[in-house]
């Protein structure tokens, strides 16, 4: 398991909004396998360093590197491309498309009409996305739905699938079981690790303590825009965890 | 997969599918009611001639909903290009007199003409995308400075005048030819003629003779089944859809949407480039005010075709039928004699209608798949 070089190193981060320091140099890694829970309160900062990764901030200063090479300040596509999927706290899916659109959503299968006009090939993408969802084990009555019209467990799906369709060599997850009922929660736990068993490192953002200490094989806390703990699982209790996200006995700062 | 068929009383899953159809085609509906309502009352509307003329006067408006469609989706919009328009056809009328005078044969004229009026109804279209997807100005806003902008610019260019005239007379003949031609005609005791009118008609044959392919609307239908195509099929479309449901998620996934919403504007003036051309081949004349009436019309069309003014939905056929209810009504309020002014009322309620309906449309939808 968790061995060599790391896969994303992120070094020296700091990222501003106005006056509001949201990264202070924050220094973060993630090895081949690793399941890296990321926790914080509220507004630690935890989102805004997912999206530095994701290429949809630009840090003010610090690297990112992905398998050894720079990757700051590429965009969103450009990170996709490297095979960092994201799964983004608010979703990010756009409602009044159906679902296999959205799973391919800024990737989209195209097949030539007549030999030469581009179009989306709409019937090959359902198919993916019915099997894609399928090995999630999750049923979505007709894949032509708005999304409009789906639950939120559905949609929370659909965006899981976006993420793991791809194949990608990291997958960071923000809040994914958020919206889930209890036997759908099962499922994308036992899909991180299953992940995690095939060498593709998770970074997971939850704020359910019992979720993060049944996948997470280390923890990373974060708190006003800093990284204040770093420990592997087998050194964690859920009293130390919580002690360092509400800063008891911190002394610092 | 197997949809869960849910048992269910047939009796309301057959009202919920009349309701379902009524809320998607009822501008199909209102469209056909209005013609039969017309047909019935209206002396000679219910005619080869008065449909041709219909559809003629109807390319401006579907020409401009067509570009103002696609910036709906987005959830913008374009108050500019009435006055894209104007500036168009002022190029162009400009372009093709001045070529003609200096001794240019007029083929080569036109096409010179037709292609400058183009390029240039393309900068307004580049400045607002800039404006609007980099600078991060509202669309309203920057239409709005881009109306005032290409206003003034069309009539300096027309020394203040009101047309671009004085075209030499055979630049005028071939312009019409196009403009006002057909690519078949009926004519009277003669039967179907293609091309062109016969050049020795009587008074009667000229009087009945009806045109019935005109180019104007050949030129238009191409253009409405291209960028119908487009948003229907291709990748293209599907992130106009996406951009104007969730801009930040079409970010967020690599869509490059600054580089989208620039080349949506500047398809938008595009459109409005080509009614301008067309204005020139119609009237053999340029006018700054050759499409400024017809802004408003657009976005009712756009609107009445079922586009949502929040963005993400809405087909370029829903414009056309928008621009056609426009038209009929139009048409028939002048063949009943009616005041112009209840025109503006009929739209009005219609566009409101149409607001509605779409609401009623997707809470249908959310009740279809609630349970
Ligand atoms: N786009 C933005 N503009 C301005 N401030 C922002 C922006 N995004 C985040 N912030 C601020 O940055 C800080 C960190 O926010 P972030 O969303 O990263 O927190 P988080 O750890 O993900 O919190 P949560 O657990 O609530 O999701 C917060 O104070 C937040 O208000
Ligand atoms: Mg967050």
């Amino acid at each position: 398991m968790a061995t060599g070089v790391p896969l994303l190193r992120v070094s020296g981060v700091c990222k501003y909004f106005g006056g509001l320091t949201a990264l202070n140099r924050v220094d973060f890694e993630v090895l081949p396998g690793e399941v890296v829970a990321l926790l914080g309160d509220n507004g630690a900062g935890k989102s805004t360093l997912i999206k530095c990764i994701s290429g949809v901030y630009r840090p003010e200063e610090g690297t990112v590197f992905f398998q050894g090479q720079p990757i700051t300040g590429r965009s969103p596509s450009a990170i996709r491309e490297q095979g960092i999927e994201t799964i983004y706290q608010d979703l990010a899916l756009a409602e009044n498309l159906d679902v296999s659109a959205n799973v391919f959503l800024g990737k989209e299968r195209k097949k030539k009409l007549l030999g030469f006009i581009p179009v989306t090939d709409d019937a090959w993408m359902r198919h993916e996305a019915e099997k894609v969802l399928d090995r999630l084990d999750i049923h979505i009555p007709s894949l032509r739905q708005k999304l409009v019209n789906l639950s939120g467990g559905q949609r929370q799906a659909v965006a899981i699938a976006r993420a793991i369709y791809w194949n990608a060599r990291l997958v960071i997850m923000d809040e994914p079981t958020a919206a889930l009922g209890v036997p759908e929660q099962r499922k994308v736990l036992s899909l991180i690790q299953s992940l995690s068993a095939q060498q593709i490192p998770v970074i997971l953002i939850s704020h359910t303590m019992q979720d993060v200490m049944e996948v997470a094989t280390r923890i990373v806390v974060m708190r006003r825009g800093r990284v204040v703990a770093n420990l592997p699982r087998s050194a964690a209790t859920v009293d130390s965890i919580v002690k360092h996200i509400v800063g008891a006995g911190d002394m610092t700062d | 997969m197997s949809a869960a068929t849910r048992p269910k009383s047939t009796a309301a899953s057959v009202q919920d599918n009349v309701l379902d159809f009524i809320a998607r085609f009822w501008s199909y509906l209102f469209l056909l009611a209005l013609v039969i309502f017309f047909s019935v009352t209206g002396q000679g509307f219910f005619s080869v001639r008065n449909f041709s003329n219909i559809l003629v006067f109807s390319t401006l408006v579907i020409l401009m909903s067509i570009g103002q469609n696609y910036v709906i989706i987005t959830a913008g919009i374009d108050l500019s290009i009435g006055w894209t328009v104007g500036l168009a056809s002022v190029i162009a009328a400009r372009t093709m007199r001045d070529l003609a005078l200096g001794g240019m044969e007029v083929t080569p004229a036109i096409i010179i003409g037709i292609v400058a009026g183009l390029l240039v109804s393309l900068i307004p279209g580049i400045i607002n995308g800039v404006l609007i997807a980099l600078v991060k100005v509202p669309p309203f806003i920057a239409t709005l400075g881009m109306f005032g902008i290409i206003r003034g610019a069309a009539f300096l260019l027309t020394d203040g005048q009101q047309v671009v005239g004085g075209l030499p007379q055979n630049l005028r003949d071939t312009l019409s030819a196009f403009g006002n031609g057909s690519l078949l005609y009926n004519v009277p005791e003669m039967g179907l003629v293609w091309f062109n009118r016969p050049p020795e008609m009587t008074p009667l044959q000229l009087r009945g003779t009806d045109m019935l392919v005109p180019y104007p609307v050949i030129v238009v239908a191409l253009v409405a089944l291209v960028f119908g195509f487009i948003l229907a099929r291709t990748q293209f479309g599907r992130h106009t859809y996406a951009i104007g449901g969730n801009l930040d998620a079409a970010r967020r996934v690599g869509i490059n949407v600054n580089r989208h919403l620039i080349i949506i504007y500047v398809l938008s003036a595009f459109t409005a480039g080509i009614a301008g051309v067309m204005h020139v081949f119609r009237f053999t004349a340029g006018s700054p005010l050759a499409g400024e009436a017809q802004l408003l019309s657009s976005v009712a069309a756009v609107v009445i075709g079922g586009t949502s003014l929040f963005g993400g939905a809405g087909k370029i056929s829903g414009g056309v039928i928008g621009a056609l209810i426009i038209a009929v009504l139009t048409t028939g309020l002048v063949i009943l004699n009616i005041d112009q002014l209840w025109g503006f009322i009929v739209v009005g309620v219609v566009i409101i209608i149409a607001v509605l309906v779409n609401q009623a449309q997707s809470l249908l939808e959310r009740r279809k798949t609630a349970h």
